[in-house]
């Protein structure tokens, strides 16, 4: 129930990070205030990372608890063990959790902390003063293993949506034998939207339709 | 010897025979019931109701059963319904009536009194059921809804889909682990009963062998409640449970106790046929099928062709041409020994010639495929899962099967057997359902008694028995529990050649051939000289029994050993009651008494009696005794069953 | 029809198991499962081999007691059914087939294919019934049921009790079980006395026996031979945290 009500908590972040990123597409004046805006709310900004922090902890706390008792539910394992129904996202959501861990540390490093590129902390302020994301993106997708990476991540993001973003209803009771799979269709589309939407960035980027504009 | 063969029935008008000997039975008080141990054998309706209501009264009840869970007892089968006078459907129907359907099904060889009283307290069943949460089948005003059943001109029967005795079941398991929980009932689940203890002649104990850890245990009680089901087994192939026995029916009868009426075992006319030497078990189709199905067998003899190959002309509508008025939904018996007479003129069809076409085609074009499906679908499906056979396509195959056995020990007004402070209850005991039992009235007699009935007629022996417990070290126990390792160390020192099943497969079909539909004299003699060989060859070093591993592991030949030995002993008493009953009536029908039509035909000057049997070893010297309790009809009148 | 059988064979509880391999000959297309087992016992007994445990009873597919993993799969491939229901014509000739008992911890093997399933009794012993004292029901028809809840129920108590759903689970959870039965009772009006009880110790029961945790991948319903629906289980989450809130609150 936890890990249900946490990874709620993350998918509402994850839609309102997506809406934020795709402002990019309307060019950088757009974004770059969208990033002022958040950094203007100043406490609140904080109050809302620690939220975020803990709840990410304390998704990945419970679910790996769970995980281990899990294992320790069935100590000899099947010889052979064919499924019947359960879908590959579902019997792997503590591997594609591990790996997207990975990627937000990395995530946080490259785009939040600037440690990664040292031309992003060197980036000047955009004509309104604001800090330039816009460059910051797309010098950061121009390169194709971070692009690549951050695709397969998001790749990893939906497989782990397509089951997580309809299963919460079922651990918080909210469904019922109807709802169910209508539920789960809409929880695997909603995921690879998701996808899309994320992935359209580097990929734009790669194909040269967001490209670095001078500050004239 | 025996005790008396006295009913207890109490005297009076039938309707108030019941409520005065509950007001003259002996109370035990609250206090003094913790005082009590009481052991039930078996965890189906009737022992898991009795151990439920027993320990919410405030007795210690230790309840047994071979099976891992006390769910999975073989009531859980049972399909079709459970019967109430409750008369909700408005149609007329009545405690009275009730009972006199089910006196008259059982050909009028049962106690008025015993079928009144059941008839009497299933509508308290239905309510007790209800209030547990048993799923019973709703109209949409969210009222009970009922359909009807064979042998009754009223809806009188309640159901929940197609598992009845499964849903009423678990009604009295949920009631059962309630009090496990409150510690009042001590379950011994994979526990098999091996013996009967008596101390000075009361029932005090059991020995059982703990079916997992190999251990034989001494339990002691105040009174011992056998609720250990039929034995329709005997013949092998039945529609029971692999696990279903005699055992420990078998066990107290050899200890004293009087076996009633073994040879009443009804035959249910439409299951699905034998496929193959192999086979385990026999499966059940509702008898609605007959409503739209028509049975027919080749006029030839051996005719292989497929069934869509015969032309009309060729086939015989035997039951139509036989019995035209009822035609294909002649009773149940009637329908039976047709289809085995028409196999054993060499007609029978499908692998084994064992069976009969039930055809539908003629009911497809005239109503549809869509209703045929409608109605018995899942009946179809069934079908198909089984034998690989599309039944919209071609005609269903069809035979009867053994299904529930009426015979029992013999019990008193009380459910006391002749050995005092054993009691026995459900379809273990003989009581309620004469020679024939109705559809729909198992289920209600084995709650009736768990339920309603044994806990108030217990008292009647336990109020003489406070403090005469023996200790589980008492001498007695200490010969009973010999007597059984030696027993089971005989059984693993055979070390034959031939495994349990083949023996049980042998003895089933020489019951079946010659004990079974129709009985005749002549083989029922044959059956009394060849089983006693059957045994001997069972029990010899030189092609006898082979029993592998130990008795002190989980064995699961070695169960079935000792379970088929006993019905290699009792499937000779069955003979032996079905040759001495030289009438037929109901479900025991010998060929040399029918009427002109086939009909059974009953002898009540000689035979209105319950024929109870006295155990007097298994030599050829030592025949069993039999003992006779006339049976009176203050209330009914005796008349000939017609279904012209 | 022939077949290689490879089946889990442990003596005991203690002992160490393996997968052992057989042939067996000559099968009829319409030999059960059960009965091909049986067969290949008959062929064992001969040879001097201990027959193969395993559990069975009714061979209908109502009793529950059959409990194989057939080729990986509970109950075997013919989903909606029990393992007593399964027959070789599902087979191709001269095909392999494992035969594993379910493998949950809180199913402890006895012998061979024989498990413990205790585990399941004690969870309803922890509340999964309705407290209603012999003789003392009011007449069935006092309170009338909606035939929908009423048809609901029984699809809930439906449940055989077999412990497939916590065999074919990848994480051994028996909610679908547990679900089962609290559904069947909360969804009846009798059962509301002790709904909130009922579902708490149940729940608690399970997890005490040591069963693992729902992760909704609904394996659990595709095996299950009485079709229950995992919607039980959203039920069952539904109560459980009405439950502990109310239980919290001090109600």
């Amino acid at each position: 129930m936890i890990v249900a009500v946490t990874g709620v908590i993350l998918i509402l972040f994850v839609i309102g990070h997506l809406l934020g990123n795709l402002q990019i597409f309307l060019g950088p004046a757009w974004i770059n205030g969208y990033a002022e805006h958040l950094r203007e709310l100043g406490p609140l900004l904080w109050i809302i990372r620690a939220i975020l922090l803990i709840d990410v902890l304390a998704h990945i706390y419970y679910t790996v608890r769970l995980a281990i008792e899990n294992r320790r539910a069935r100590p000899e394992s099947y010889r052979r063990k064919d499924v019947v129904k359960a879908s590959f996202a579902s019997r792997h959501m503590v591997i594609s959790g591990m790996i997207l861990l990975a990627f937000i540390v990395f995530h946080l490093l490259q785009f939040s902390i600037r440690a990664i590129d040292p031309r992003f902390a060197a980036l000047p302020h955009d004509p309104l003063g604001h800090y330039d994301v816009y460059s910051m993106m797309v010098l950061g997708f121009t390169s194709p293993l971070v692009s690549g990476f951050y695709i397969l991540a998001m790749f990893l993001l939906a497989l782990h949506l397509s089951h997580g973003s309809s299963s919460f209803f079922q651990s918080l009771g909210l469904n019922n034998k109807n709802l169910t799979p209508r539920l789960a269709s809409a929880g695997r589309v909603f995921a690879w939207l998701l996808f899309v939407g994320y992935s359209s960035i580097p990929a734009a980027v790669l194909l040269g339709w967001v490209h670095l504009r001078s500050h004239s | 010897m025996i005790g008396s063969l006295e009913s207890k029935t109490p005297d009076g008008p039938l309707p108030e025979k019941w409520r005065k000997h509950q007001n003259n039975s002996k109370l035990v008080a609250p206090n003094n019931r913790r005082r009590f141990e009481i052991i039930i054998v078996g965890t189906g309706l009737a022992g898991g109701s009795a151990a439920a209501t027993l320990g919410e009264q405030g007795y210690n009840v230790k309840s047994f059963c071979y099976q891992d869970s006390a769910r999975r007892a073989h009531s859980i089968a049972a399909q079709g319904g459970i019967n109430a006078a409750k008369n909700y459907p408005n149609d007329g129907d009545s405690v009275y009536r009730l009972f006199y359907d089910t006196i008259k099904g059982g050909d009028f060889r049962s106690r008025e009194a015993n079928v009144y009283r059941l008839a009497e307290v299933a509508n308290l069943i239905i309510d007790q059921c209800v209030e547990q949460g048993v799923p019973f089948a709703r109209e949409y005003g969210g009222l009970l809804a009922n359909r009807s059943f064979g042998g009754a001109q009223v809806s009188r029967t309640f159901y929940a889909r197609g598992q009845t005795g499964q849903q009423l079941l678990l009604g009295a398991y949920q009631a059962l682990s309630r009090q496990v929980a409150a510690g009042t009932v001590r379950m011994f689940p994979q526990t098999e009963m091996l013996d009967l203890v008596l101390v000075e002649g009361h029932a005090k104990g059991i020995i059982t062998r703990n079916l997992v850890t190999g251990k034989i245990e001494a339990h002691a009680a105040d009174a011992v409640v056998l609720a250990s089901g039929g034995y329709g087994n005997v013949f092998y192939l039945s529609t029971n449970a692999r696990g279903c026995n005699v055992t420990a029916t078998y066990r107290a009868y050899k200890k004293g106790a009087l076996f009633a009426n073994p040879c009443y075992t009804q035959i249910h006319p439409t299951c699905i046929p034998v496929s193959g030497q192999h086979q385990s078990k026999l499966t059940l189709m509702s008898e609605s099928l007959r409503n739209d199905g028509r049975v027919w067998v080749p006029k030839k003899e051996h005719d292989r062709r497929s069934p869509n190959e015969i032309p009309d002309s060729e086939r015989d509508y035997y039951l139509e041409r036989k019995y035209p008025s009822f035609g294909n939904l002649s009773p149940r018996d009637i329908s039976s020994r047709a289809a085995k007479e028409v196999c054993d003129e060499g007609r029978g069809v499908g692998e084994t010639g064992r069976g009969v076409y039930l055809d539908f085609k003629d009911a497809i074009g005239r109503l549809g495929e869509n209703t045929i499906r409608e109605r018995y679908g899942n009946l179809f499906d069934i079908y198909e899962r089984i034998t690989g056979e599309d039944a919209y396509e071609k005609p269903m195959r069809i035979y009867p099967a053994v299904h529930y056995t009426m015979g029992g020990l013999w019990v008193d007004y009380n459910l006391m057997s002749n050995l005092p402070g054993l009691h026995v209850i459900g379809e273990a005991n003989f009581s309620d359902h004469g020679a024939n039992r109705l559809g729909a009235s198992a289920l209600m007699q084995g709650l009736a008694d768990g339920y309603f009935v044994l806990p108030y007629t217990l008292p009647n022996y336990l109020a003489g028995q406070i403090g005469k417990r023996p200790a589980a070290d008492h001498p007695d126990f200490k010969k009973a529990e010999g007597e059984v390792r030696a027993r089971i160390k005989h059984m693993l020192d055979i070390d034959g050649t031939r495994s349990v099943d083949s023996f049980h497969r042998e003895l089933g079909l020489l019951l079946w051939d010659k004990c079974g539909m129709a009985r005749n004299a002549a083989g029922l003699q044959e059956a009394i000289e060849r089983i006693p060989r059957l045994r001997q060859e069972f029990w010899s070093p030189n092609g006898g029994v082979s029993v592998l591993g130990n008795g002190e592991t989980f064995n699961q030949s070695l169960e079935r050993a000792g379970r088929v030995a006993d019905f290699l002993e009792f499937g000779e008493l069955m003979c032996r009651d079905a040759l001495a009953r030289d009438e037929s009536c109901g479900a025991h029908f010998r060929e040399e008494h029918q009427t002109g039509e086939g009909e059974a035909l009953r002898d009540d000057e000689k035979f209105a009696d319950v024929f109870a049997w006295e155990y007097q070893g298994n030599g050829k010297s030592a025949e069993p005794i039999l003992h006779r309790e006339p049976l009176v009809f203050d209330s009914v009148h005796l008349a000939q069953r017609s279904y012209k | 029809m022939n077949f290689k059988l490879k089946i889990w064979r442990q003596p005991s509880a203690a002992s160490k198991g393996e997968l052992r391999r057989y042939e067996i000959e000559k099968i009829s297309a319409n030999t059960s499962f059960l009965e091909m087992l049986d067969i290949l016992n008959e062929q064992l007994i001969k040879s001097g081999e201990e027959p193969v445990a395993f559990d069975s009873d009714c061979r209908e597919g109502i009793c529950g007691t059959c409990s194989l993993t057939i080729n990986g799969e509970a109950h075997g491939p013919a989903h909606p059914a029990a393992a007593c229901q399964l027959y070789m014509r599902q087979f191709k000739d001269g095909e392999t087939i494992t035969v594993e008992p379910f493998r949950v911890r809180s199913f402890p093997i006895i012998k061979d294919l024989v498990i413990n399933r205790g585990a399941l009794d004690r969870i309803v012993q922890a509340g999964g019934f309705i407290s209603a004292r012999t003789g003392s029901a009011p007449e069935a028809n006092s309170t009338p049921i909606p035939k929908h809840n009423s048809d609901l129920a029984m699809e809930a108590a439906a449940c055989i009790g077999c412990g497939a759903c916590a065999a074919a689970c990848p994480n051994a959870s028996a909610m679908l079980f547990t679900s089962a039965k609290i559904s069947h009772l909360a969804l009846l009006p009798q059962g509301q006395a002790e709904r909130s009880r009922r579902v708490l110790g149940m729940v608690r029961q399970m997890d005490a026996e040591g069963f693992g945790n729902c992760t909704n991948t609904y394996e659990c319903e595709a095996v299950c031979p009485a079709e229950i629906s995992a919607s039980f289980i959203a039920k069952m989450n539904r109560e459980y945290a009405i439950a502990s809130l109310r239980d919290r609150l001090g109600e």
